[in-house]
């Protein structure tokens, strides 16, 4: 049997937040009788994560998929519930549970901003206990990783995003976290530092077995990085389970572009009763059911002239972004 | 080990500090002629101020001096720690960067409190340390170890109440998120301090002796390097500054309990 490492139980957080009404009059009343009220964040969540696992948290802005890590790596009080990280309260902060893990945020940044990255590296390992020497032979590993063995001695306030992004992630790493809390890695980077990054994961989970729970609104990163997938909708738990199962569930069917010999054929096609999403004179792009995809294919093939057909499935972008906005999925 | 540990890290902390500030030049340059232009002005208000008396409060122009170098030395190591350390827990705060503090296996008070220094503060504690030399020729004093003990004990008290009264204050940002002015309203009850606590009215005595201890930073001190200080108030102040420094410490670790982090 696999070990849970991560376990929540019947998990809520709730916030007292003030509001304020706009205008002069609103700014008076906020400064000298302000209202707060306590909003629910988090409701009454469950779940687990098994060791070497790669746990991708979905949600709009404000679901609560923040809070959540920020709850599992120890820095906000659960309100409600129980919790588990690696067998420790995270609350708790105790320094074995705070080496065993990491937290990555997109948004921040901890390396010092006059200094080149490696003066950084040196102090955290000197936090984590790490001597010089073994800190030195992971900072070369990492770096030839991350591909940022130049830049290591270059003052941070001089690197590019992603190289710093880069640097940020070797500072947190040096530990040899078993857990990896990483809040919107890709933040701002290009296409291809963004890749480096999700390849740099792959390999750091596949040789560490480390646990990793992610947060992204890339959904690139989702996808090649997350077998599974925790949707967050307003606090609560919308779906648990395989991202490919839940892309089969919210979108069971696919776009096949046909493009007829003769506008006769095309004509007949956009007659017979299919699911017309597109026609463009001989191009015409029909809806179909996953399963019945074989059955479709093989009756309009025999039917009529195609000169080139194209299967495409709908954008994960497209499919995602609708189930962040569903209350159930 | 642990101490071993700690020694380490403030090392580092102190060689990346020094790095850091020394990147840029100009603003070091600026900041050891701004610490010198300052004491002068301090020395110059002072004699204003004894230009037509010989006394204030029963102290005279020499002994005065001794409050001004003791307030010095306290300006040095507020501008070298204090300064550069505790008005940045109000922007790790605000900026949810308090997140990084706190998950590492390392006591947080002791990082956020020791992270950086500023080295023009250094010119401020020698300039301080140079002109006590100075009062003790003019005032001549006798140098003994039982005094030298005393000075240092004392000195170290008013360190320690000094920075537990603006970490309280800055612990305060984890409500009030943005705590500025009581912290600028500290530093200027500080320049008082550079004043006997006799020259003012007894209210006010009363006031910066009990609720805002200003009093026991710089007076006492400097009335234990005139020999003047009764045991009493000796004892007093290490027992004040023990109960400031256990409270700012609870108090922290008690408002932790309240920190919702900044939203990303």
């Amino acid at each position: 049997m696999e070990e849970n490492i991560i376990q929540v139980e019947n998990l809520s957080k709730s916030f007292d937040i003030s509001s304020k009404e706009p205008g002069l009059k609103g700014t008076l009343k906020h400064f000298f009788k302000r209202q707060t009220k306590s909003i629910e964040v988090i409701k009454n969540i469950n779940f687990e994560i098994q060791k070497g696992e790669i746990v991708g948290f979905l949600g709009a802005n404000g679901a609560g998929k923040t809070t959540i890590l920020k709850i599992l790596c120890g820095l906000i009080y659960p309100s409600q519930g129980k919790l588990s990280v690696a067998g420790n309260l995270p609350y708790k902060r105790r320094s074995n549970f705070l080496k065993n893990i990491t937290l990555i945020m997109g948004q921040k940044q901890q390396l010092i901003w006059d200094l080149p990255p490696i003066e950084s590296f040196y102090l955290n390992a000197a936090i984590y206990d790490i001597e010089k020497f073994e800190a030195k032979k992971r900072i070369k590993k990492l770096s030839d990783m991350l591909e940022i063995e130049k830049e290591l001695y270059i003052p941070v306030r001089k690197l590019s995003l992603g190289q710093r992004m880069k640097s940020e992630l070797l500072a947190a790493l040096i530990h040899k976290p078993n857990i990896l809390f990483l809040d919107e890695p890709t933040l701002g980077l290009d296409i291809n530092a963004q890749r480096n990054l999700r390849k740099f994961l792959q390999i750091y989970n596949k040789e560490t077995d480390a646990t990793i729970c992610l947060t992204s609104h890339y959904m690139k990163d989702i996808t090649s990085l997350c077998k599974r997938v925790i949707c967050i909708h307003e606090g609560c738990l919308t779906y648990d389970g395989k991202l490919e199962k839940l892309l089969k569930k919210i979108s069971p069917v696919k776009d096949i572009l046909f493009i007829c010999k003769t506008d006769k054929d095309a004509e007949e096609l956009s007659n017979s009763g299919f699911i017309i999403k597109n026609q463009n004179q001989k191009e015409i792009t029909i809806t179909i059911k996953k399963d019945s995809i074989k059955s479709t294919l093989k009756k309009i093939l025999n039917k009529f002239e195609i000169e080139d057909l194209y299967i495409n499935e709908p954008p994960v972008d497209e499919i995602i972004g609708n189930i962040l906005v569903k209350e159930k999925v | 080990m642990k101490i071993r540990k700690y020694i380490k890290i403030y090392s580092l902390f102190f060689s990346t500090s020094i790095a850091s500030e020394l990147e840029y030049k100009t603003n070091v340059i600026i900041d050891f002629i701004t610490a010198i232009l300052s004491l002068v002005g301090s020395v110059f208000l002072l004699s204003i101020f004894f230009q037509n008396t010989d006394n204030i409060g029963g102290w005279n122009f020499e002994q005065a001096l001794i409050i001004q170098g003791i307030y010095t030395i306290l300006n040095g190591i507020t501008n070298t720690w204090f300064n550069p350390n505790l008005t940045e827990i109000v922007k790790h705060i605000r900026e949810g960067t308090l997140d990084f503090v706190l998950l590492k296996p390392l006591d947080s008070q002791f990082f956020i409190s020791l992270n950086k220094i500023a080295p023009s503060g250094f010119l401020e504690i020698i300039l301080g340390v140079a002109l006590l030399f100075y009062c003790i020729d003019i005032n001549q004093i006798n140098i003994n170890l039982s005094f030298l003990f005393l000075c240092i004990t004392t000195l170290f008290c008013s360190i320690v109440i000094l920075y537990s009264l603006w970490f309280l204050i800055s612990t305060t940002t984890i409500w009030f998120v943005k705590t500025w002015n009581a912290t600028e309203v500290l530093r200027s009850f500080l320049y008082i301090g550079r004043f006997p606590l006799n020259s003012f009215s007894f209210s006010l005595r009363i006031f910066f002796s009990i609720f805002v201890p200003i009093a026991f930073i710089t007076t006492i001190p400097s009335a234990v390097y005139l020999g003047i200080a009764k045991p009493w108030e000796i004892l007093f102040e290490v027992i004040v500054s023990g109960i400031f420094f256990i409270v700012s410490r609870r108090f922290w670790l008690f408002a932790l309990k309240y920190y919702t982090s900044a939203s990303s």
